[in-house]
């Protein structure tokens, strides 16, 4: 099985969101950055796939700048077998610049799967995926649970509101996985000794600036001071009197 | 190019309730723009709910339908609504950031070649151009864009855009679409018990985190969101979805869900960042935990400090009785 996992090198969740100077981006002075954790199921899944066929390859794609390389690595020691950077100094709002960026990489390359993790925890753009799986005409399944696949077909299960879905596809597809799917595994120190000697082939790219324009980035409203209303139980009538008379949610 | 399409949701033949909201956003859009509200949705035939939406705003309501569109057909309803938007003159095309939303609003734009917003929970018009604001790194962040060209696809993220009545005339229009579902065929859906709202769409959620202790205690939360007569879900911090205590679904946060509820009540919670992310927008949360010092009381409307196993359950009480 020949594999593809898309990911991407995003802010650490535990993160404290600075704005920078320019009030249009983020201060990355002392941030962590991370690969991202829904990116994590992906390259996990493509891993057990491959194990469970006993062969093919598994090849990580990031879009990103340079330091992207080490997320790159980061998969890589988890068991991936080589790595391809799309160089960008500037990873474009707009998701179907990003796709398209993607779509061109992929096209004739013959993967079975081309895994993404649902979304990324830096932009929640949520898109790219599915964009992706349209431009190159591949069928498509978002954040997926769980999943079965068995020759040329599988089974996708998906969280929809009340529910979840049962969906079934041909080979080869376009995927976008969702926490619940497996457990990631840790690299050891041997993948992480081994990724060192992995191939990773940095191609530079040129995006169009696509049509969105960023206007600002702001902290979000702050919430007004609250209050203790009081301690244990004997608090709750006058909490439910406020909820009701003040706030008026009741 | 002033005319807003509002893609609506049906599931078993009945509209699904967040389709009122976006057809309330779309009504607001077409009026800063100048245009008319298109509500469109797809199914297998007539969709129970469907005449009620000239009551929000709606002057027309199309029901494409096609009999492999019962069930969400990704492919087949793809095609269909961006066959739509290329025979109009549409200024935005909206639609819900629901799991489906979110699905099939990347098919269409990629089909259209056009930009996506997702998850957007304010917008307006200026010079003419679409602009929204969407919550990024969780909530952490509001960005702000302007969409170029037309038309604008975004995706309204649920809870935010309240259904406000602006009767029209919510004409009804009924046409066939050709075509099958595509590759990817929806075979079911696995219902979740009955009456379990999801935390995405609840107005209330009622969410409990370690102060819980074990997983069996999750049922003073229960029967708290019971109280509330079907309006409200049960959610859960990181810390007790990785445990294995609750399932995923349930998560709020960074890694989970980003909810915008009328009440979020905490219930010990002790409020990690990237917990606060994922329910700031929540319009009053209240919250209940035994550390005075516990980072959630600072985001909290209203603040109980105590034993939650004593709190929760006089709060049950106390709303059964304004419901009762």
């Amino acid at each position: 099985m020949k594999i593809a996992v898309c990911i991407k090198r995003v802010p650490d969740s535990e993160t404290r969101v600075k704005i920078a100077s320019d009030g249009k981006s983020l201060d990355e002075a002392g941030v962590k950055f991370i690969l991202n954790p829904y990116d994590e199921f992906a390259v996990e899944e493509a891993l057990r796939r491959k194990e469970k066929a006993g062969s093919g390859e598994v090849v990580v794609i990031a879009l990103g700048p340079a330091a992207a390389q080490e997320t790159i690595r980061t998969a890589l020691a988890m068991g991936a077998d080589r790595g391809i950077l799309l160089q960008s100094d500037r990873i474009p709002l707009d998701g179907l610049e990003v796709a398209q960026a993607l779509a061109a990489e992929f096209k004739g390359a013959g993967f079975d799967l081309i895994l993404f993790g649902k979304m990324a925890i830096d932009d929640y753009n949520h898109q790219v995926g599915p964009m992706v799986a349209e431009l190159l005409d591949l069928p498509c399944v978002t954040t997926v649970a769980h999943l079965e696949i068995d020759g040329g077909k599988g089974v996708a299960e998906r969280e929809i509101e009340g529910g979840v879905e049962v969906v079934e596809f041909p080979l080869p597809a376009v995927l976008t996985t969702d926490k619940g799917l497996n457990e990631p595994r840790y690299p050891a120190l041997k993948g992480i000794m081994a990724a060192k000697k992995k191939p990773l082939e940095v191609k530079t790219v040129s995006l169009g600036g696509g049509g969105l324009e960023l206007l600002a980035l702001t902290p979000p409203p702050e919430r007004k001071e609250g209050k203790i209303v009081g301690e244990g139980a004997a608090a709750v009538p006058e909490l439910v009197r406020l909820l009701r008379e003040e706030a008026k949610v009741l | 190019m002033s005319n807003v399409l509002a893609v609506l949701e049906q599931r078993d033949g009945a509209l699904r309730k967040v389709s009122h909201e976006v057809v309330t956003g779309a009504r607001r859009l077409a009026d800063a723009l100048g245009g008319s509200v298109e509500a469109l949705v797809l199914a297998a035939g007539a969709v129970r709910g469907a005449e009620q939406v000239g009551r929000f705003g709606a002057d027309k309501v199309i029901t494409l339908t096609n009999a492999a569109f019962g069930l969400y057909a990704p492919e087949g309803y793809a095609r269909a609504i961006a066959e739509r938007v290329k025979s109009g003159t549409y200024g935005v095309v909206a639609f819900a950031a629901s799991a489906t939303g979110k699905d099939l609003a990347p098919r269409v734009a990629a089909r259209l070649g056009r930009p996506l917003a997702q998850d957007v929970t304010d917008f307006g018009v200026e010079g003419g151009a679409v602009t929204v604001t969407r919550p990024v790194y969780a909530g952490k962040a509001l960005l702000k864009l302007k969409i170029t060209g037309a038309p604008a696809l975004i995706s309204l993220r649920p809870s935010v855009f309240t259904p406000v009545e602006r009767p029209k005339a919510g004409a009804q229009e009924t046409a066939a679409a050709g075509g099958s579902a595509g590759r990817v065929v929806v075979k079911q859906i696995k219902a979740a018990e009955a009456g379990t709202l999801d935390v995405a769409e609840a107005p209330i959620i009622v969410s409990g985190g370690r102060g819980l202790k074990e997983p069996a205690n999750f049922k003073v939360l229960e029967e708290l969101a019971a109280a509330f007569a079907g309006r409200a879900a049960v959610g859960a911090s990181r810390a007790v979805v990785d445990a294995g205590w609750r399932p995923h679904a349930e998560q709020v946060g960074q890694t989970g869900k980003t909810v915008s509820p009328t009440l979020y009540v905490a219930v010990g919670i002790s409020g990690a960042i990237q917990h606060l992310a994922g329910m700031r927008t929540s319009k009053v949360i209240v919250a209940i935990n035994k550390d005075k010092d516990a980072p959630i009381f600072k985001v909290a409307d209203y603040g109980i400090v105590g034993d939650l196993f004593e709190v929760v359950p006089k709060l049950t009480e106390e709303i059964k009785k304004t419901h009762g």
